[in-house]
Parts: structure tokens; sequence; C-alpha cells
């Protein structure tokens, strides 16, 4: 059949085919690729000025003065946003991330696809948007296997912290499961840990690390004080899930440097 | 433009969609030996299960594979005195146990743990009591070569099945030789233990809109995956046995391993003896309650005879002194309780939700069954 073209319709073939061949390729057709990037957050747990370690020997003292131990630490961060000093924000897609003790790769969190440019805030929400508590795709962070959902009405707990100390009552076990997504008890908390006049200055050949400290004391401190004494056990949407939110959000979270790379 | 090159172009981009299309059905491979073809096994999801799963990449899922696998795991030849096959300690009408406080080997020897079921091991990323395995070709040499399980090394086996009739030319359909390796033995068993899924119990079915279940079976449903407690006022009764058998996953297990509370003392150190961890000591992996049922006696030394035994050990015998028992079967239906404190009626609404786990068509469904005994 080729021998019966001629040479022009050849060519619009030839054309055809080409473009064919890059559609059915990668399907990855990057119109002109603006330079992007990528960001490092590097998690470290701390209880007051130790650093964490679960089912460590030698107990840790709350500011209420009660003793205790953690078996578990986790909890998601999720709908991270990049702001600048003009007051853009860039926010990054489908940004869910479960951050826990037991697994250090957690700890470190890779945001990528980021527009290069300076970005004077970095602001994150700690759960799990009600979006996603009630529907879509659970895969990922997300997948039920994490032993972090309850179920359709409650949704996702959004951090958990485990443990025991003796001034609990009952048996002295120690079970926070904060969550809870719809008014008046919602527990989802947007931050923005202040990065102390830094930048974080993303190029394309450059992705710095920000280094993100996590304090197991400033959830049982802040606005509320938390004696386990009464409070030991805590699940679902709910006033005391609030009180544990409303301490995380006030200051579990700092940033201790921003480092460029 | 020469047009010699064009067809040439044509011929590539022609390859180009076919590869794109994955969709052919039939797969040729030059091995060196003899071309072979093998179909792809389509394994059907239920919509209740998680549809993420990881098959190793280096091996799929073939008809001929999963067949041979099936042959493979009845097949006595693999144990020293030719008696005792995967099947029969993981027998099909027990959802794949065998009805033994602690299994027992084809010598005759005493295993020192009770034989698990192989209900969704698909999905199971942390295989055995301990996690000892993690994917099912490793796994299913430890059987093999166990002094108190099958009681022979793997090469000898493979010897036995090459000198076989049958085995030669299944090998070779399923891969493509009929030179028996180790490694084609394991991936074959591990082929046929990934179809092995079971998600068509009452309780499936309540969930596809399917059947139903009674008041007391939901009232059970709801005591399985409540977590005791008191949220905004009202104290919600519960056993909170969803935070180590996941329920919402369908799966009723977790990949992670815990003390339940059984003993202060574990004769048995469990994960600790794999990761030398003292907190780890004691610790075991949450099996799947998927016909549960079926497979007393229960726990990792099977010390449970019934159903009653394990919800009377989490109600009311959890050795809550024990070193790094989980704080999770630590709660209780009282207010500071030292107790979980369900009700007798609680208990009873409890069991017959975990009867409603029992799917009869896994246990019965002829893919899975002994292929010597049609
Ligand atoms: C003597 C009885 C016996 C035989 C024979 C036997 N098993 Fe098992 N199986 C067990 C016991 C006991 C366990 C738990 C082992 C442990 O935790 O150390 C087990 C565990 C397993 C598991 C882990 C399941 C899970 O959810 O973690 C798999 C998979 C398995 N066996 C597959 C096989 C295969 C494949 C064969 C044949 C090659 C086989 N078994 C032969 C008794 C047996
Ligand atoms: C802290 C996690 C945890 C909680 C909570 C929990 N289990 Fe378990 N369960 C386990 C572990 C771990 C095992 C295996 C322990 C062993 O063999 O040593 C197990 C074993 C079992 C078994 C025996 C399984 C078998 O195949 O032998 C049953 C039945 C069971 N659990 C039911 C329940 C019920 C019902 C509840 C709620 C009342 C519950 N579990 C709560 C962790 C848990």
């Amino acid at each position: 059949m080729f021998r019966l073209m001629t040479r022009s319709k050849l060519s619009v073939l030839l054309v055809f085919l080409i473009v064919a061949l890059v559609f059915t390729g990668c399907g990855n057709t990057d119109k002109e690729a603006e330079p992007s990037s990528a960001l490092h957050l590097e998690i470290s747990h701390v209880v007051g000025g130790s650093s964490l370690t679960l089912n460590s020997a030698t107990p840790y003292t709350t500011p209420a003065g009660e003793s205790f131990t953690v078996s578990t630490f986790k909890y998601y961060l999720s709908n991270f946003k990049l702001g600048k000093a003009d007051g853009t924000e860039y926010a990054v897609p489908e940004s869910y991330f479960l951050v826990d003790e037991a697994k250090a790769a957690s700890k470190t969190i890779t945001l990528s696809g980021i527009p290069a440019g300076d970005y004077s805030s970095l602001t994150f929400m700690v759960g799990v948007d009600s979006t996603h508590n009630v529907s879509g795709a659970k895969a990922g962070a997300l997948d039920p296997i994490n032993s972090m959902f309850w179920d359709w009405n409650t949704g996702y707990i959004f951090a958990k912290l485990e443990g025991s100390s003796p001034q609990a009552p009952g048996n002295h076990g120690v079970l926070l499961h904060v969550g809870g997504f719809k008014t008046p008890n919602n527990a989802i908390r947007v931050i923005s840990p202040t990065l102390a006049g830094a930048t974080i200055q993303i190029r394309q050949d450059r992705v710095p690390t920000v280094q993100m400290q996590a304090d197991v004391l400033r959830m049982l401190s802040g606005p509320n004080t938390i004696r386990f004494a009464d409070t030991y056990n805590i699940m679902g949407a709910g006033p005391s899930a609030m009180r544990l939110a409303d301490n995380y959000a006030a200051g579990m979270f700092t940033v201790r440097q921003v480092q460029e790379k | 433009m020469p047009s010699f090159l064009l067809r040439r172009l044509a011929v590539l981009w022609c390859l180009g969609l076919s590869l794109a299309s994955c969709g052919g059905n039939e797969k040729t491979e030059e091995t060196g030996e003899n071309s072979h073809t093998t179909t792809p096994y389509q394994l059907t999801l239920p919509s209740n299960l998680p549809q993420a799963i990881s098959i190793p990449p280096d091996n799929p899922l073939t008809v001929e594979g999963v067949d041979l696998g099936r042959k493979l795991f009845y097949e006595p030849r693999l144990s020293r005195t030719g008696t005792q096959s995967c099947g029969s300690c993981h027998q099909q009408s027990k959802a794949f146990t065998d009805g033994l406080t602690k299994a027992v080997g084809g010598d005759g020897l005493p295993h020192s743990r009770n034989t698990m079921s192989l209900a969704n091991v698909l999905w199971e990323t942390t295989l055995n009591w301990d996690g000892a395995a993690t994917s099912l070709e490793q796994q299913a040499r430890i059987p093999i070569e166990n002094p108190v399980e099958m009681h022979q090394l793997l090469a000898e086996g493979v010897r036995k099945l090459q000198q076989s009739d049958l085995y030669p030319p299944l090998f070779q359909k399923a891969f493509g030789t009929s030179i028996i390796t180790e490694e084609n033995v394991l991936k074959a068993l591990g082929q046929f233990e990934r179809t092995l899924i079971s998600a068509n119990s009452r309780y499936d079915q309540y969930l596809r809109k399917t059947g139903s279940l009674t008041p007391t079976e939901r009232q059970g449903a709801a005591i399985f995956n409540n977590h005791p407690g008191e949220v905004g006022g009202v104290f919600i009764r519960g056993g909170a046995c969803h935070h180590c058998h996941f329920s919402e996953t369908g799966l009723f297990s977790s990949p992670d391993f815990f003390n339940n509370g059984l003993d202060v003392n574990f004769a048995d150190a469990g994960r600790g003896a794999i990761t030398g961890l003292a907190s780890d000591r004691g610790k075991f992996k949450a099996p799947t309650l998927r016909n549960i049922a079926l497979t007393a006696p229960y726990m990792h030394d099977g010390r449970f005879k019934t159903l009653e035994d394990v919800l009377d050990h989490y109600n009311e015998h959890v050795q809550t002194t024990s070193a790094f028992v989980d704080p999770n079967v630590l709660l209780s239906n009282t207010p500071n309780g030292t107790r979980l404190d369900l009700t007798a009626t609680e208990k009873t609404q409890l069991l017959a939700f975990l009867r409603t786990l029992t799917d009869s068509s896994f246990v019965t469904d002829k893919r899975f069954s002994d292929p010597f005994k049609q």
C-alpha cells in the first residue's frame, strides 16, 4: 500500500505516526515543564528535653507531674501548603502522610512537584480533611491497614498516643485517640509553625530540608493540662479529643532549621 | 524518506500499541529450551476486600502455575516419610487448619505452634505467628524442611518430583522448563495460595446487601467495632477488637504483632525471638478471624478449645501486668474498671457475630480441594 502513495501523502502519514507514537508512549506529555523541585521534611519526636523511645524502661514525666511510657505515637499530616511573601500559596496535591514513631522511614516526608520559588510559610493539617474521612480512595497513607480508621461515622483517627501510666486508673493503660471531623467536635487542626524568618528556597537543583520536631508533652499540655488520672482513654469525636487537638495545634510542632541543600 | 524506513516505523508503531494494550491473554516466552505459553490467572477480588494487592513481579499468577501449585500443595512426596503434604495440616474443611492444639509433623513429632488458616494470605505481609516470613515463596520452604513438619530438604523433594512422570511436563507448562528447581516449586505453591480468597460469608453478603444479619449478630458487630469509653457524656460499650483484627480492611487481621495478655511469662517469645527486643516478647500476629468458628483450637499454642474460652480470656482473664501488654486489651466497659466487663448477653452477641464470618463456599470450593482425591 505504501507504494501507491505519493511523497506528500507519505509525509502526512509519517507525522501522524510520530504523533501517535508520542501519545501511546508514556502519556506524560509535559507541556513546557515549569521548573519544579522538592522539599524534605524531617521529623523528630521528643518528650520535653529527651528524644522519644518507644517502650522505654525509664518513664517520662508530664508537666502535670505524672509518669508515663509510650508504646505508640502516630498521626496524620496532610494538605500541605507553601506560601510566598506576596501571599500566594501552592497547595501540594494529594499530600497525606502517616508519621509513625515505629517506622523510621515515615518520619521523612518528601513533597515533590513544588514550583521553584522562595517560600516563607509552611502550612499543614494534623488529621484528614472531612472529604477523605467519608469517601475517596483509601490507599497509601489512608489505607485502613494502618490501624487509623474507626468507621464511616467517625472516620480517621488523626493522632494516637498509647502507653501506660501508674496514675491512669483501671489497668493503667493510656489510649488517646484523637479524631472527629463534624461540628461541634471537629478536631481537624491546620497549623503553620513559624519558620523564624527563614525562607524555604526551592530551585530545580536545590531540595531543601526542613527539620521539624514534635514534642509529645505539648499534646498533654498547653491550653489544656491533661492528667492521666482523669483523661486516659479518649476515642472518637468529643470534647476530650478537642482538648488534645487544641494542645497539639498550639505548639507541638516546631521548625528547628531550614537547611539549604 | 525511503519507504523501507517508513515500513519499519509502522511496524514499530504496531508493536508499541500491542505492548501498551497489555490486554493480550496469551504470553509466550523464549526460554532457550522450549517456547511455552501460559494463560494469566484472573483473580477476582471481592469488592469489600482491599483492591491493592502485591504479587511478586517475578511470579505472576498463571492458570498453569496455580494448577501445579495446587498439586504440590497436596503432594506428600515433598515430605520425608511421603505421608504428609501442606494439605495434611492445612485442611480445606477447617479453613485450612487441622483441629489440633499444636501441629504434628510427618515424623509424629510435635510442633510448638497451632496451625494457621490460609484464608486471604494473598494480603498478608507478615507470615507465621511471629512474622518469620514476609512472602509466601519464602514461607513455603519452612514447613517443607522443618523437622517438626515435612522434614525433607527441598532439594530432595525436587529430586523426587523430577523422577515422577507427573511433574516434569507440568513444570514445563508453568515455567517453560521440565528441569524442576526449588525456586519454581516455591513459586507454584505461592501462586496457589494466593487464590485462597474467602469473602462470601454471611457477613460479606450483608455488606454487599445480598443477605442479612440478625439483630443479635449486628449488635455483636457493634461490640466488635466499638472502643469502650465515654464520648461527650455518653458511655459507648464495646470490645475494641477492631483495633487489632481490622474489620475495615475486611481481613480481620493485622500485619502487626501484639501482646494480647495471654501470659505474664511467655514460653514462646514470638516476635521477640525474631527482633531480639524485650518489648516484643510475647507479641504475636493478630491472625485473621475469618472462618474462626472452623479453626479451633485458638491462639499460637492452641490453648483455647472454644470461642467461648477466647471471649472469657478477653473479658475476664487478660494478664494486665504482663510486660508490654497492649493497652487495647486493658480497656473496660466499667468506668475505671480492670476487666473488659462485657455482659453475658454482649458476649453472646459477639460470638454470634464471629460465627457470621464462616464462609461455607470457601471450604467446599472445588478449585481449592485435593486434586488427587477427585
Ligand atoms: C505439620 C503441619 C503443617 C504442615 C505440613 C504445613 N504447615 Fe503451614 N503452618 C503450620 C503451622 C504450625 C503454622 C504456624 C507456624 C509458625 O508460626 O511458626 C503454619 C503457618 C503457615 C503459613 C502462614 C499463614 C499466615 O497467615 O501467616 C503459611 C502461608 C503456610 N503455613 C503454608 C504452608 C505450606 C505452603 C505448606 C506446605 C509446603 C505448609 N504450610 C505445611 C503447620 C503446617
Ligand atoms: C491488642 C490487639 C488485640 C485486640 C484488641 C484483640 N485481639 Fe484477638 N488476637 C490478638 C493477637 C495478637 C492474637 C494471637 C495471640 C496469640 O496467639 O498469642 C489474637 C487472637 C485471637 C483469636 C484466636 C485466633 C486464632 O486463629 O487462634 C480470636 C478468636 C480473637 N483474637 C478474637 C478477638 C476478639 C473477639 C477481640 C475483642 C474482644 C479481640 N480478639 C481483641 C490481638 C488482639
